[in-house]
């Protein structure tokens, strides 16, 4: 067990397999995630004018995706920000109603970003509650995620359609939050269900049973981490922080200018003009040797250039991948590079990312 | 599985096996164990010098990089080339076949002053329940 933002985690298994099996698992048949350490904030109109719009205006003020295109049952990836257009943190918003949405955040930085949320939507007509300890939330992801929860739930999941929601019986529980999202590069679900510990461990063993079927694994926090790197998902403290900002990381096309302002946006117009000083690139190790985290790069001629954000063997694909910050001349698909693995500098190349991308 | 009642040990999990002036030297069950899935492994030439106590190679799995530690001052006669191809054999027999170097033992007294298979077994039971504490 790992201490991860407070919570006790396995890194993976080892009873079942481990790490690499796992990753394989949510590859090519189906696992399942305790991801109960995510945050989730709940921002509601207040009142009795329930057309005001005030949360939606709230939620157009904190993150920098359109939350007007959501609809009902409807969720995208967006992200809160501070002024300088850097990130307080990635989240997914569920529009859940006419005037409601669930935010649902990393554990690491909960209480940094329930507070931030709270006081940033102060001037709406509006409520944000912390109802992270409300849920225990599982991830069941992988190619049979859909026919493994199918045996669980009457829920009409083939309706529901990637970054869409329902909500249904599950396991004999009422009205539980049904999400096809994930963070695994991988088609799958995430469950929300109430955390008293017995239901939580109800769930989370008829699960395992029904998976059995299916091939199922338990997933650690280190198949978690290898699944989102080959999908080149960011991960807070990594590939996003408080000092490296939207079109560093490449989230572009989640960041919404037109949708009128927001945290962030004026910073973010103004480093457009001044254009980048370092951008996200993919790297796949040619000589032999693991990237890791926080590992530097070098040009080809020794000059110090940037650095590894993640870096890991890719269990799927077999290789050794990184994410790494590097200026924009040396971010072309082909550009040689060197990272720094101890004492040596070992060949690595630049690659299009996603490095995996899931047969449709 | 068990720790060979002719082997010695380290704190950092390390094992020698002595066999004359000779001896080989590899990581513990209970370090594969805590590094799981064994991906690299990079060890020294040989002919390389090391001081008790100083590092001689890496090995990682998916999750962490681990460096390994000579537990004696030592000559590399021979490396075990097999582990380039195969570092998993860690995971699956890490106190036979994925033997990591072997040396000539330059002061065989330190082999002596390191913990026997009984002493290693307390050691590491100490280890786990101060991990779950």
């Amino acid at each position: 067990m790992v201490n991860f933002g407070g919570w006790d985690m396995p890194v993976e298994y080892p009873a079942t397999g481990g790490l690499i099996a796992e990753h394989m698992a949510v590859r090519t048949a189906v696992g399942v995630f305790d991801v109960s350490h995510m945050g989730d904030i709940v921002i509601e109109s207040t009142g009795t004018n329930k057309e005001s719009a005030a949360a939606l205006a709230a939620v157009q003020h904190i993150s920098m995706n359109d939350a007007s295109k959501l609809a009902i049952g409807q969720a995208h990836y967006s992200a809160l920000l501070n002024p300088h257009g850097t990130f307080v943190d990635d989240v997914v918003v569920h529009r859940t109603g006419h005037e409601g949405y669930l935010l649902v955040i990393n554990a690491g930085t909960r209480e940094k970003d329930f507070h931030w949320v709270r006081d940033n939507v102060r001037g709406f007509a509006c409520t944000a509650r912390d109802v992270g300890d409300h849920y225990t939330q599982l991830a069941i992801q992988g190619p049979r995620a859909a026919d493994l929860l199918s045996t669980l739930t009457a829920a009409d999941l083939p309706a529901v359609k990637n970054y869409w929601f329902t909500r249904g019986e599950v396991c004999g529980l009422p009205n539980v939050l049904i999400a096809r999202t994930g963070y695994t590069a991988e088609d799958g679900f995430e469950i929300y269900v109430p955390s008293d510990a017995a239901t939580s461990a109800m769930v989370w063993n008829r699960v395992l049973d029904a998976g059995k079927e299916f091939g199922i694994l338990p997933c650690g926090l280190g198949a978690r981490n290898t699944l989102r790197l080959e999908g080149r998902m960011a991960l807070y403290g990594h590939e996003i922080s408080d000092t490296i900002n939207v079109w560093e990381a490449g989230l572009d096309r989640f960041c919404k200018m037109d949708k009128g302002d927001f945290i962030g946006r004026a910073a973010l117009e103004k480093a457009r003009a001044e254009g980048l000083r370092r951008t996200l690139v993919g790297l796949e190790m040619v000589d032999r040797g693991i990237a890791r985290d926080d590992y530097k790069v070098f040009d080809q001629d020794g000059r110090e250039v940037g650095y590894v954000t993640s870096g890991s063997p890719a269990p799927f694909l077999k290789k050794n991948i990184a994410l790494a910050y590097v200026p924009p001349a040396l971010a072309e698909v082909g550009t040689a590079l060197l990272v720094e693995v101890r004492t040596q500098k070992l060949k690595a190349k630049v690659v299009p990312t996603p490095f995996y991308k899931r047969p449709r | 599985m068990s720790y060979p009642a002719d082997f010695r040990y380290s704190k950092d999990h390390e094992w020698i096996k002595v066999e004359g002036g000779t001896a080989k030297i590899g990581i513990t069950d209970y370090a594969q164990k805590s590094l799981g899935d064994v991906v690299f492994v990079e060890l020294p030439k040989p002919g390389a010098k090391f001081t008790a106590g100083s590092a001689f190679g890496t090995v990682e799995s998916v999750k962490a990089v681990s460096e390994v530690y000579s537990p004696v001052t030592c000559e590399v006669l021979e490396v075990n080339e097999s582990l380039a191809s195969a570092p998993e054999t860690i995971n699956t027999d890490p106190h036979g076949a994925a033997w990591l170097i072997k040396v000539r033992l330059q002061t065989p007294a330190e082999v002596q002053s390191m913990m026997d298979a009984a002493a290693y077994e307390a050691y590491i039971a100490e280890k786990d329940k101060e991990a779950h504490a």
